[in-house]
């Protein structure tokens, strides 16, 4: 077994996991029905990726593994998503922007996923793909419409980018597991860059300058919101383990 | 012989409905991708509309519990991701019978979310009063493969099937 290509897969399906378990603290509280309704469908997109992902690197570390004992029994050091989608929904703001971050980042991802020589990946890429392009084209409308909008909303926005714009360098610096795994994040970057730079000036933004990038999220190194996660999404299994609906 | 079980077992499966939108049966979806019998066991194929969506599970219980009780026991149903499911797929009958249920179906030129962003709507039917004085109020709607739309001119709200 393939412990790069496993670990590869998890980082994966680790992202949008925990993007989806982040978002679907909305559900309920969205700013307007319809944007509920929005945030909630995207990160119903995001989990199925996640149980793609997971079932695949399930079936290929056998002994027992299943989808539900990777998200449900990992600890918080076995979890490699980035730190960018683990950060706090905070408010809408933060919300829209972390998410344009991110489906800018998986939209190139997955394009360059679609040519994997491994074909069940190809094929959730190609999956996500089409789910990605909306996500993009939602996140990316939201973040035009607040930072050109109100004094309050545009200040809001300025603050999300401030605090958000330090995790971004981590998506792009590989892990040992991704070497050899047929992307290249050094081709994603200046697509992503091109991308945000023009969307950030659309929205009438101050772009960020050169500043310290947070890492160690890919290789489980968390910042402390990644626990309080875990202990809520986790709390059914480990209280009632095997429990099911 | 072989085909004419092929053809009884596709039969089960268009009595077969989503449970999202009960008026229309899997094959209609076009999600039914391949019927096939390997090593005395028969094989259903199906493929998701969305990664997330939440029928699939469901969908493969009632294959399997339709199929044993029309004689076809031990049924296996497999998920396929490749190639992804549009909704080009869709059958004309499943049009036909979305725009009678108050769901506007999918346009017939495939339009799939462009990349551009504020792009301009999709002219869409009202499945009410057939006018194309519509309006996209969200690109999400109750479900993960619907927008929703209002009509300008009845006025009423609607969900769009949309292009995927």
């Amino acid at each position: 077994m393939n412990q790069k290509k496993t670990s590869y897969i998890l980082h994966l399906a680790d992202n949008s996991l925990i993007l989806g378990q982040r978002n679907s603290e909305w559900c309920g509280h969205g700013p307007v029905l319809e944007q509920d309704i929005a945030i909630t469908n995207i990160t119903l997109d995001l989990v199925g990726q996640a149980r793609s992902l997971y079932q695949y690197a399930a079936s290929l570390l056998g002994e027992g593994t299943t989808e539900d004992s990777l998200a449900y029994l990992r600890t918080e050091r076995e979890f490699l998503n980035c730190l960018l989608v683990e950060q706090p929904k905070a408010d809408w703001a933060h919300t829209v922007l972390r998410q344009f971050f991110f489906s800018t980042y998986q939209y190139y991802l997955c394009q360059q996923l679609l040519s994997h020589p491994d074909a069940q990946l190809a094929a959730i890429a190609e999956k996500s793909l089409k789910e990605v392009r909306y996500h993009v084209r939602w996140s990316g409308e939201w973040v035009i419409r607040l930072g050109d909008g109100t004094t309050e909303s545009k200040q809001r926005l300025q603050l999300a980018l401030a605090a958000l714009w330090p995790y971004t360098g981590e998506l792009f610096m590989p892990a040992a597991y991704e070497s050899g795994q047929g992307t290249d994040l050094s081709a994603i970057r200046p697509l992503w860059n091109e991308k945000v730079q023009a969307v950030l000036r659309e929205a009438t933004l101050d772009l960020p300058g050169e500043t310290f990038m947070h890492s160690g999220g890919k290789t489980g190194v968390h910042t402390e919101h990644l626990g309080f996660i875990l202990a809520e999404m986790q709390y059914m299994q480990r209280t009632y383990p095997g429990c099911e609906w | 012989m072989e085909n004419s079980n092929e053809i009884k077992i596709r039969r089960v499966l268009e009595q077969i409905h989503d449970p999202e939108i009960p008026v229309l049966s899997i094959t209609d979806m076009g999600i039914v991708r391949e019927v096939k019998e390997e090593a005395g066991t028969w094989v259903i194929s199906i493929t998701p509309t969305y990664s997330g969506c939440p029928a699939m599970d469901m969908i493969a219980a009632s294959i399997k519990m339709e199929l044993s009780a029309q004689g076809y026991p031990g049924a296996e149903v497999r998920f396929v991701l490749s190639p992804a499911w549009t909704t080009d797929w869709m059958t004309e009958a499943g049009k036909e019978k979305l725009k009678a249920y108050g769901i506007a179906p999918p346009n017939p030129r495939q339009q799939v979310c462009r990349d551009e962003l504020f792009a301009p709507d999709e002219a869409v039917q009202c499945p009410h009063c057939g006018s194309w004085h519509t309006a996209r109020i969200s690109e999400f709607g109750s479900t993960a493969c619907k927008a929703l739309y209002r009509c300008e001119d009845c006025k009423e709200p609607f969900d769009y099937f949309k292009c995927h």
